[in-house]
């Protein structure tokens, strides 16, 4: 009787107490940036589409849900030709943003991706691709690597000295 | 290898290990399993020791415990050696060399097409080289296009010379080189421009980096990792070389090498690796047709079968298609209608090849073996043109008898560039009897430029120098020397074929073969023309005959272009005067326009199969991919349900013709399993397997059944390396680069473990009543007003399917007439008429052709099919 009673009184006391229940959706609890949510592709600075096509993050993911394809623009610049990441098979674990090489896919504090359809958890490119640099900014791939593209000619990345010219036998 | 290998016991790390005392320390660690990095170092090519990453450290004796750093590839595995590769001085050492190595190399590798299957990524990992100190400016350079199959990179380059070493050295390319100096070596050519060299693709697996790379691939780039792979065998001649195809999502990617010891070793050539791109054309039949419409495959097979139940049919087989097609089409037509599919002349010429190397006293090396005569004739053939590869054999087997200098100077033969220096450019004796000059003729001793009949001729007069018994017409100054070379050497060889399409020529290679004692090797046409002859048919013209008899009014056609076996007014007019006409094959082509009834049979990489190849070698093929549904292997579509797997129709072949029976043992049948499961063909760090075909259904399919093979088409099963007939890809822990090889071999350089792929159908049986060959032609004379076409072959454009391939068709020759007489001018237009035809060609001059020879390039429409050598006339336009 005495434990139902002291029950009874716990009870009453919380009423009083600070409430933790969020009224979500109508109010959104705070996810720190690193939180693990829907992917998205990111542009670089320069607002040139930041992927590269080099597979990584597809090799990375543990269930196998990236997919794309490699090609070039006519300057040898590399992007990928589509890009599908089935959302259905997820786990939100990061590798893939760990794997990338250029910051280009980046997991975002957004998780409500509910649907009815499964089919509608696949995303392509458009679904993902998003007109800033994301959670890195300052960083484009292609100003440290040595290969040519539209724009950057051999010997001007970073940290490049200018093409050697092969004809020349001076010491 | 051989039985003769002296073993050495040599001490690593303080283990003992047996290894081949007549290699080098490198060999000897990565053939007993050890991981030892290296790069300068290639099996074939030897070491030089230029990059010193295969550091080791050598003690004296057991008290010796300070040792000395050597390096491994230039260090013989002599009897007691004791080295260690864990000490930490040299682990320092190797990690020092690598990060050198490193200092100029450019952030590529997620842009890099080596990435993920590159040496140097591996030989990184492997020596814990994983943070870059260096923080200056790093060289570059500026890349060259080389053209349509080899891309360069140059940035990339660690300067371990392999490239010039293979290209120039080993392959016989002037076009590549080393320019500049000091840290500022630069590998490629002169200017831009195509590479010269008929075996540059290989470059892209003998440079450890990602400088060469596939350009054929980039246009369609995956990783190594996500493609599917299938063990398979290059259709592009008759040499048989075995490969591996590489697919993803529908599209073949690219061809790699496929080690087999005895056939192509590392090593192809580019028409073999560049050619698949016909798979993906927009030229391919994907549906079957109906008079122009397309319909089902229900539907289509109901017609090939109602059409069969009425009509009176005949079937023509082909040279392209596998065994089991020619087996399913002859089965289904019956024996006594089925004919062959090449001209009768070449049928004749590919049946008198095997008679002899069935019967005969000489036998058919292999094209390992090529790589060890040391001195060879060669009759009618243009090696390079014809059978690729073997010209890459050829330009060892001339370093055969100059290699016995190094030997007396006890110089070990892997020390490459030790030998080199002794023998100089001194070669062995290679004579040369051909139409034309070929591409071969800067290694030969001697050449010969002369017309069929004469090559022929020259052939018997040698037979006659050797041995006085083998009847001669003629005199030869150059059959003594010749003579006398075969009579020297340890392994002497004769080459021929059918290519001059010139009986005398084979007959005559046969004469000196037995005189000389010598081996004796034909090359074949196409990728299954010797089992197609092998397994027995009706000549074509018979075929022919039969239609216009009114014998026939069904014809069905596998894989076969006609318009390439016979004049184009005899085919138009089989065609026409036949009521159905049913065709089997992969490309549009003027056969297949015309027929009622067409249906897409399956490519190599899309149909299991067995080729056999000029050696007599039956080797497997298998399936790569599963296309799309109504494409599949003829012989599915000719079984008409009477077979269901391949096993079942290599059974019923076996027991129809018995002779084809160890055909059947090319590879292991489907029932073969490996720790209880299938041999998976991709790798298992395949990606992307739950979204590729999510935007068709997010549900992913189950991956297809492959009833007909022991492989998979998944990335599950035996995690262990399969044996040789079945080998999808290369790859061992740590090893994700084709160097991978390497765990694969008995012995580094040696024969695969569980013996090499593929069975050889006949070996020479010993017989002393072998007579020599008589009807010796008489000598070529000119004729006044009239040239003697003969075929000219040509690596990029003879062949019908890679012409189909983008980037051989755009090094592929066109049309043209090539003679030697000052009164046309080069570029001139001229109508050639032959045989009833008549086209309109330029005028090529090629100085070294005979007079009254003109050449014409083989299998380049609309000159295919005519039937050459043929005498025509070359008419100036008014
Ligand atoms: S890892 Fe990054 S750059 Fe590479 S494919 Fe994925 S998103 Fe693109
Ligand atoms: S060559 Fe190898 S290490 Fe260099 S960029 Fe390419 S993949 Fe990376
Ligand atoms: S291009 Fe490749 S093979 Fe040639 S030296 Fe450089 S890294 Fe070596
Ligand atoms: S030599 Fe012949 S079989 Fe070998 S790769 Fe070249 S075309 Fe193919
Ligand atoms: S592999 Fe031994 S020095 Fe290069």
């Amino acid at each position: 009787m005495i434990s139902i009673l002291k029950t009874i009184w716990y009870v009453f006391l919380h009423t009083f107490q600070k409430r933790i229940t969020v009224q979500y959706p109508e109010e959104k609890p705070y996810l720190a940036p690193r939180y693990r949510g829907r992917i998205i592709l990111s542009r670089d600075p320069d607002g040139g589409e930041r992927c590269v096509a080099c597979y990584l993050c597809a090799v990375a993911c543990p269930v196998s849900c990236i997919a794309l394809q490699a090609t070039e623009d006519e300057h040898g610049r590399r992007y990928p030709e589509f890009f599908r990441i089935n959302f259905s098979r997820c786990i939100y674990c990061g590798y893939c943003e760990e794997a990338c090489p250029t910051y280009a896919i980046q997991l975002t504090p957004d998780f409500e991706m509910g649907e009815f359809h499964r089919q509608n958890l696949v995303y392509e490119k458009d679904d993902l691709l998003i007109n800033g640099p994301g959670k890195y900014p300052g960083y484009n791939f292609w100003r440290v690597a040595g290969v040519q593209i539209g724009g950057k000619d051999k010997g001007q990345a970073e940290h490049e000295a200018a093409p050697v010219d092969v004809h020349s036998l001076l010491p | 290898m051989s039985m003769e290998v002296t073993v050495a016991t040599v001490h690593v790390d303080g283990k003992s290990y047996q290894m081949n005392a007549e290699e080098n320390l490198l060999h000897g660690c990565l053939s007993a399993g050890l991981n030892l990095p290296y790069f300068c170092w290639h099996p074939a090519l030897g070491s030089v020791g230029a990059c010193r990453q295969c550091a080791v450290k050598q003690f004296k004796d057991e008290q010796d415990t300070h040792g000395k750093i050597v390096m491994a590839c230039m260090t013989p595995a002599a009897e007691g050696t004791r080295i260690a590769i864990h000490d930490p001085e040299t682990v320092a050492f190797r990690a020092a060399i690598i990060e050198g190595l490193m200092l100029n190399h450019p952030h590529d590798c997620p842009v890099c097409d080596e990435g993920g299957e590159c040496h140097l990524q591996d030989m990184t990992v492997m020596t814990g080289h994983d943070y870059r100190r260096y923080e200056f400016d790093k060289r570059t350079f500026r890349n060259q296009n080389l053209g349509p199959l080899v891309n360069h990179e140059m940035n990339r380059c660690i300067q371990c010379y392999r490239c010039v070493r293979y290209y120039r050295e080993y392959a016989g390319g002037r076009d590549l080189n080393a320019f500049a100096l000091r840290n500022t070596v630069f590998f490629g050519r002169e200017a831009d421009g195509v590479l010269e060299n008929e075996f540059s693709g290989n470059l892209v697996e003998i440079c450890p980096t990602g400088v060469f790379t596939d350009k054929t691939l980039k246009r369609h780039y995956t990783r190594k990792w996500d493609q599917q792979f299938a063990p398979s065998i290059c259709v592009h001649c008759g040499l048989g070389c075995n490969t591996d195809v590489g697919e993803h999502s529908g599209t073949v990617r690219r061809i790699l090498n496929r080690y087999n010891h005895d056939v192509n070793g590392y090593f192809l050539c580019d028409r073999g690796r560049f050619g698949y791109e016909f798979v993906n054309s927009d030229h391919r039949i994907r549906e079957p047709l109906f008079k122009g419409k397309v319909v089902s495959a229900d539907t289509a097979s109901r017609q090939l079968r109602d059409t069969l139940t009425f009509g009176k049919a005949i079937g023509i087989g082909s040279p392209r298609a596998s065994l089991e097609s020619n087996f399913a089409l002859r089965t289904l037509v019956g024996p006594e209608r089925f004919y062959s599919g090449v001209a009768d002349s070449e049928a004749k010429l590919v049946a008198l090849a095997i008679d002899m190397l069935r019967h005969g006293p000489m036998r058919t090396p292999t094209l390992h073996e090529v790589e060890a005569c040391d001195a060879v004739f060669v009759l009618g053939e243009d090696v390079t043109n014809v059978a690729p590869r073997m010209a890459l054999a050829l330009r060892q087997s001339v370093r055969q008898q100059p290699i016995e200098i190094a030997k007396a100077l006890k110089i070990p033969l892997w020390m490459d560039h030790g030998v080199r220096d002794a023998i100089q450019d001194k070669k062995g004796p290679l004579y040369l009897a051909t139409p034309y000059a070929t591409r071969l003729d800067e290694i030969a001793t001697a050449t010969f430029h002369a017309a069929p009949d004469e090559i022929a001729r020259l052939g018997f007069a040698v037979a006659h120098a050797l041995d006085p018994q083998a009847p001669s017409r003629g005199d030869f100054p150059l059959a003594g020397e010749i003579a006398r070379a075969l009579t020297h050497a340890r392994k002497p060889l004769v080459i021929a074929g059918p290519s001059c399409n010139s009986e005398a020529i084979m007959q005559a290679a046969a004469n000196v073969a037995m005189a000389a004692g010598a081996q004796l090797m034909f090359t074949a046409p196409e990728c299954n023309a010797v089992g197609a002859i092998l397994m027995g048919s009706n000549p074509l013209s018979a075929a022919f005959q039969a239609v216009a008899d009114g014998e026939a009014d069904t014809l069905i056609i596998l894989e076969n272009d006609l318009y390439r076996r016979a004049p184009r007014a005899d085919v138009d007019a089989l065609l026409h005067a036949t009521a159905h006409v049913i065709v089997l094959d992969h490309l549009v082509n003027p056969t297949s326009e015309q027929a009622e009834l067409v249906l897409p049979s399956g490519t190599f990489a899309e149909s299991d199969g067995t080729y056999i190849s000029c050696e007599g070698r039956a080797q497997r093929f298998f399936q790569v991919f599963v296309p799309p549904i109504p494409i599949q292997a003829s012989w599915r579509w000719l079984g008409q349900g009477a077979w269901e797997r391949l096993d079942e129709v290599l059974t019923a072949m076996a027991t129809a013709l018995p002779h084809l029976a160890p055909a059947r043992d090319a590879a292991p049948p489907a029932t073969f399993r490996m720790t209880g499961a299938k041999v998976p063909r991709s790798p298992h760090r395949s990606s992307g397997r739950t979204a590729v075909l999510a935007n068709i259904n997010v549900s992913e399919p189950k991956p297809p059944d492959d009833p007909d093979s022991p492989l998979a088409f998944s990335m599950e099963g035996a995690s262990t390396h399969p044996p040789g007939a079945l080998i999808p890809f290369v790859w061992s822990p740590g090893w994700n680069s084709i160097q991978a090889t390497n765990t694969y071999q008995q012995e580094i350089g040696g024969p695969l473990h569980g013996g090499d792929p593929g069975v050889r159908m006949f070996e020479s049986a010993p017989s002393n009543d072998q007579s020599y060959f008589s009807s010796i032609p008489s000598a070529f004379e000119q004729r006044e007003g009239e040239w003697l076409l003969v075929p000219m072959y040509y690596i990029f454009g003879s062949d019908e399917l890679s012409l189909s391939a983008p980037g051989i068709a755009e090094l592929a020759t066109t049309p043209h007439v090539a003679v030697n007489a000052d009164d046309f001018t080069e570029g001139e237009e001229v109508d050639v008429h032959c045989g009833g035809s008549t086209f309109r060609v330029p005028v090529c001059i090629r100085p070294d052709l005979p007079r009254g020879v003109a050449g014409l390039p083989a299998g380049v429409p609309p000159i295919a099919g005519l039937g050459l050598p043929a005498w025509g006339m070359i008419v100036r336009i008014p």
